[in-house]
């Protein structure tokens, strides 16, 4: 959980996967609290939409297909 | 079509608006492309299992579909991501807070794919073997993408740490007399 990468410590040769390997040790180095911050900036975001629930459109647009289908039987 | 399955669509659509949003930042298009996927579901509901998560199916035809559309319209349109940045510009700041804008802005910059991911794991609340499934790929690609994304937030906002980050917020809220 706190594995730190002292900033001088020489790296070994790079490589593809030694390069990818990198990109994925860099979250690391996020706090907790900074991925829950983050977090919550998101969820908010994205919940601003959700909370505006369905537009009428759409529920017209499925009222209107199970109409057809209870017609059709 | 069965009241249950009419239920689970329409109960996604909040959800799928949301996801629409993030891929378009525009929300007529997005609510188009909702549409669409609405479309294209019921007219295959019999591929749809019972049982299975009628949320993560309906997120991935709209996903395929958005995908398709935009690598047609990208020779059309080579900047989508600066569209996109540019489209959130214009939405009202909901929140007045400069945080939450620093925010939009940032998400906006990433890759598309890293957004996606970190949308549907971090907002929409898929795991990441659903997240994988809805992308087409696999798990430890989607975790990649969610942590490079996190990553480049945070390089984005100017967030090294804690410090910088919590009390600055405090600071904010004293200049803004919010007490506390």
């Amino acid at each position: 959980m706190t594995e730190r990468k002292p900033v001088g410590q020489p790296e070994p040769m790079e490589t593809a996967e030694t390069r990818s390997r990198k990109s994925n040790d860099k979250p690391a180095k996020l706090s907790r609290e900074v991925q829950a911050r983050l977090g919550q900036q998101l969820r908010s975001m994205y919940d601003d939409v959700v909370n505006q629930g369905v537009p009428d459109r759409f529920a017209d647009l499925l009222n209107q297909i199970n109409g057809d289908n209870k017609g059709e039987k | 079509m069965d009241e249950s399955v009419r239920k689970a669509v329409l109960g996604a659509v909040p959800s799928l608006r949301a996801f629409a949003i993030s891929l378009c930042g525009n929300v007529d298009r997005a609510d188009d492309l909702v549409q669409e996927t609405l479309m294209r579901a019921l007219a295959n509901i019999d591929s749809f299992q019972p049982g299975t998560n009628m949320s993560a199916w309906l997120f991935t035809i709209l996903r395929n579909h958005f995908r398709s559309e935009y690598r047609k319209r990208r020779r059309e349109v080579e900047d989508s991501d600066g569209r996109y940045a540019e489209s959130l510009k214009t939405q009202p700041e909901q929140h007045g807070q400069v945080e939450f804008r620093e925010f939009r802005e940032a998400l906006a910059q990433l890759p598309s794919d890293q957004r996606e991911a970190l949308i549907l794991v971090g907002a929409s609340g898929f795991s990441y073997e659903e997240a994988a499934n809805i992308c087409g790929c696999a798990v430890g690609t989607i975790k990649s993408r969610v942590n490079r994304a996190r990553t480049r937030l945070a390089e984005l906002m100017s967030i090294d740490g804690v410090d910088d980050f919590g009390p600055d917020e405090q600071t904010r809220a004293v200049l803004a007399g919010g007490g506390q």
